[in-house]
């Protein structure tokens, strides 16, 4: 492989990975999107079809909030209203929302002073704690709005018409933008890591039918097996600087599957051991996948030693599949086959154009549900609204945030799913369009546990501990997690 | 010369460098102001802006030194002639002794303090060290950085004193070390990405790229045909728990020998004919020079390669943070001290993890710099 090809995926690894590994907030958003430099081309063309930026609801009918139709009627013009969110400065977020706030300026008159703000938490808490708060504030991680609300620094969301916004919203989101059952957060942009990206013309050829629960998934696997088509599973986790992090996503959506929500809360917030049983319980079925004999391409070897952006070139290799099965998030269609050497040259080719179109060749499915009592969750990101003042103009933007319109921009530049159930399914973009069903059945949200936790155990001993797990091919369980929870500071 | 001087004389010199002094104060102070202060290059496109703000720098770095000094100077003359004399050494050497201070010694003292004041409230100011030494990644660490210790330096010097005595003899002699030598001119971080290739795994029926698999697939098929090993398995040199240090120590021993070879090789050149031949005509074998004569008589050299590698050795951290991450039992204090520092931002750990690099390195640099001395280099 040629060596400049290798840098520059590096460098977009270590982008996404710097995303991923860093302490929290949602940078897992931009992770699973890594290849947005290609989307809002993509988006760009469609921006036609969802076209004509007016509010939908004929006019007059009125929003079903009080404050946001007084604003549409002109009743606040004038008035400004600052937004702060962790969008880097010149990064295609803050473009995004710039761009997809602009009709609420125009027809509103009320003017957003919408400010990106570099080292994001840090900046809010001093804001804050100053009493320069911003009146709107994006917030990553639910335990930031509860500390906020906690203190008293937030402004309750009363004046909501909550039965529309119950109807509107998928439940879970709608719950957790709740604090002690007062409503403070309005979610607004979310991700989605649990899926499952598959061979589908080999599927087809095989007579492989993508399975919806975890039996199903096992006997695909056997299945593959015994029909002498390779391994089922393509795993790996060597990811240079922060080798191991693929597993440790597996632990978290496999957790949220087999155990209760809150469980899964008390577990990152270290209220329960790192090594419950309910966690060993979850480890043991990630093992079944990974250890099991023949399951994964190579064994534990080569889920050590192997790049993540390589997992999936046996799924690729000429004459069929020799892995089928790759947990990995949407970003990953970038590295497939000869994708990352065709990405390297063309960097702003859209994905139509690349030799291994996604969706196309390979797609992706839900991974499946384990326990029925536990839902259908997703592991992933989501970011919601927080107001720090109550004005009525503050109010409209917030209730405006709840309207498919406040999406309706970002979906069409890409790389944007709307917790909303009210945003009509064709105004997404493949892989989008996949992902949203998976939010709209959402039974829970998990937040990337590893992002959570203290980073010497959720980007430390967690990542070493799975390392050493695979090593020792499973053999060792109770030790490295002993060991992950002995690593919990103090 | 002093007391022939007139107060007319002496007035004239002070009030000179009570002038120069002034306006070099003045000069750096606006010089610093208009540096620091954005406004001044706002109508200017940013990169015509930087540019110019170096360029400042630049000439103000370096007339700002030529000016301090030329300030310094005179403001000495107009003092007693007996007190230029004195202080004027201290006023030349003033500028290192100040960059020496701020960015070595500060630091140092300050990491060490930092080591022992970054603890959590109601612990004692031990609380970073009892940590450290209970950590078991720690120790894994520390036992580490031992077995790098012994095993590095001392096969360096070994194969870097075999190179030199074998090459002494050698007709292309500047070739074949340039050779051995070329590794010492790439970087760790280059070596170990180059090793990390040679070592690369890939599934047993893939292509093997690792220089070591495929020479061991190639072989072992022959050992294979011969009946002497059932299968021939590709090896994940880098993937196996705790002996995966000993490819890594490779690496270092790559890279230092040609260091050795060359100091060694001069040492062996300096030791004089004379014994050698008398030896020789007395009769004494090859061997038997080279170890009662020629080894003994570059003790010293021998001594201070061992010593500069053992250091080397010690603040090792690109080769392992590159290769394995510190992952699977291989991890060093160096790597630790960053994990602490830039990934889990906990200071106190990290300069600890510092301090105890810096008392390990002490003792070995007393040896090597007394040896030095005693070889007439740094005295």
């Amino acid at each position: 492989m040629k060596n400049r090809t290798w840098l520059a995926l590096l460098l977009v690894l270590g982008l996404v990975l710097a995303a991923c590994g860093d302490g929290g907030s949602a940078d897992t958003t931009e992770g699973g999107e890594a290849p947005a430099t290609t989307e809002p081309a993509d988006g760009g063309t469609d921006t036609t079809e969802g076209g004509d930026t007016g509010t939908t609801g004929a006019p007059g009918e009125g929003t079903g909030y009080t404050e946001l139709d007084q604003a549409l009627a002109g009743e606040f013009e004038g008035t400004s209203v600052t937004v702060w969110a962790q969008w880097l400065p010149e990064s295609v977020e803050a473009a995004n929302f710039t761009a997809t706030i602009q009709p609420f300026i125009d027809q509103t008159g009320i003017q957003v002073d919408f400010q990106p703000t570099p080292d994001y938490e840090t900046a809010l808490q001093v804001a804050v704690d100053g009493g320069n708060a911003p009146d709107i504030a994006q917030i990553a991680q639910p335990g930031k709005m509860h500390q906020y609300a906690e203190a008293g620094s937030l402004a309750p969301l009363d004046f909501f018409n909550v039965e529309k916004l119950e109807a509107d919203m998928v439940p879970a989101f709608f719950e957790l933008g709740h604090y002690n059952d007062t409503l403070y957060g309005i979610y607004y942009k979310t991700d989605v890591k649990s899926i499952v990206w598959y061979p589908v013309q080999a599927f087809a050829d095989n007579g492989y039918e993508v399975p919806t629960t975890w039996d199903e998934l096992i006997a695909l696997s056997d299945q593959i097996i015994a029909d002498g088509n390779g391994n089922p599973w393509c795993i790996s986790i060597e990811s240079q600087e922060a080798d191991g992090w693929v597993a440790t996503d597996w632990m978290e959506d496999i957790l949220l599957r087999t155990a209760p929500y809150e469980v899964y809360n008390q577990w990152i917030n270290h209220e329960i051991p790192f090594n419950d049983p309910e966690v060993l319980e979850a480890a043991d079925y990630m093992s079944q996948i990974w250890f099991t004999p023949d399951y994964a391409y190579g064994g534990n070897t080569y889920i050590n030693a192997t790049w993540i952006g390589e997992t999936q070139d046996p799924m690729f290799a000429e004459g069929g599949p020799q892995c089928w099965m790759q947990k990995q998030a949407a970003w990953i269609g970038g590295f497939w086959g000869e994708n990352r050497d065709f990405i390297a040259n063309n960097p702003d080719a859209p994905p139509s154009e690349w030799p291994n179109v996604p969706g196309e060749d390979v797609d992706f499915f839900y991974f499946p549900q384990i326990e029925e009592e536990f839902g259908t969750p997703v592991l992933g990101a989501a970011d919601m609204f927080v107001a720090f003042a109550d004005r009525p103009e503050v109010r409209a933007l917030l209730e405006w945030f709840a309207t498919p319109e406040a999406a309706q921009g970002w979906i069409e530049r890409g790389g944007f799913l709307s917790p909303l159930t009210t945003v009509p399914a064709e105004w997404y973009t493949y892989p989008n369009d996949g992902l949203s069903v998976m939010v709209q059945n959402a039974t829970n949200v998990g937040f990337d546990a590893s992002d959570l936790m203290p980073a010497s155990v959720g980007a430390g001993t967690f990542w070493s501990g799975m390392i050493d797990w695979v090593a020792a091919n499973g053999e060792n369980t109770e030790e490295v997690f002993q060991a992950i929870e002995d690593s919990w500071p103090s | 010369m002093a007391e022939a001087m007139t107060s007319n004389q002496t007035g004239f010199k002070v009030l000179r460098a009570l002038v120069v002094a002034a306006i070099t104060f003045v000069i750096l102070w606006l010089g610093l102001r208009f540096l620091s202060n954005p406004v001044a290059f706002q109508n200017f496109p940013p990169t015509v802006s930087k540019l110019i703000q170096a360029l400042i720098a630049v000439v103000l770095g370096v007339v700002g030194i030529w000016a301090l000094f030329y300030a310094g100077n005179t403001i000495l003359e107009a003092l007693p002639s007996r007190a230029t004399e004195i202080l004027r050494p201290y006023l030349f050497v003033l500028p290192a002794v100040a960059v020496v201070g701020l960015y070595l010694i500060y630091p140092t003292v300050d990491t060490v303090a930092t080591s022992f004041t970054e603890v959590p409230e109601d612990a004692g100011p031990f609380f970073n060290y009892q940590e450290a030494f209970t950590n078991p990644d720690v120790l894994t660490a520390l036992r580490n950085n031992f077995i790098w210790l012994l095993v590095a330096p001392l096969v360096s010097v070994v194969i870097g004193l075999i190179f030199a005595g074998l090459v002494d003899r050698v007709r292309l002699e500047s070739l074949a070390k340039s050779f051995v030598f070329m590794p010492l001119a790439i970087s760790f971080v280059g070596a170990a990405v180059i090793w990390k290739f040679v070592y690369a795994w890939k599934p047993a029926g893939q292509p093997q790229i690792g220089l070591l698999n495929a020479f061991w697939m190639w072989a072992g098929g022959f050992l294979v045909d011969w009946g002497w090993i059932e299968q021939v398995e590709p090896i994940p040199w880098l993937q196996i728990p705790f002996w995966t240090t000993f490819p890594l120590i490779g690496i270092m021993i790559w890279l230092q020998v040609g260091f050795a070879m060359v100091v060694l090789s001069a040492a062996i050149k300096g030791v004089p004919t004379e014994l050698t031949e008398a030896a020789r005509i007395d009769g004494a074998t090859e061997r038997q020079i080279f170890f009662k004569i020629t080894v003994p008589s570059i003790w010293g050299a021998l001594l201070t390669v061992y010593t500069t590698i053992a250091i080397a050795v010690l603040k090792v951290f690109d080769i392992v943070f590159v290769t394995t991450g510190g992952n699977l039992d291989t991890s060093v204090v160096a790597v630790r001290m960053y994990q602490e520092m830039f990934r889990y931002r906990n200071f106190g750990q990290a300069t600890t993890m510092a301090v105890i690099l810096l008392v390990a390195v002490i003792p070995i640099m007393v040896v090597n710099i007394r040896n030095l001395r005693r070889q007439g280099v740094g005295a």
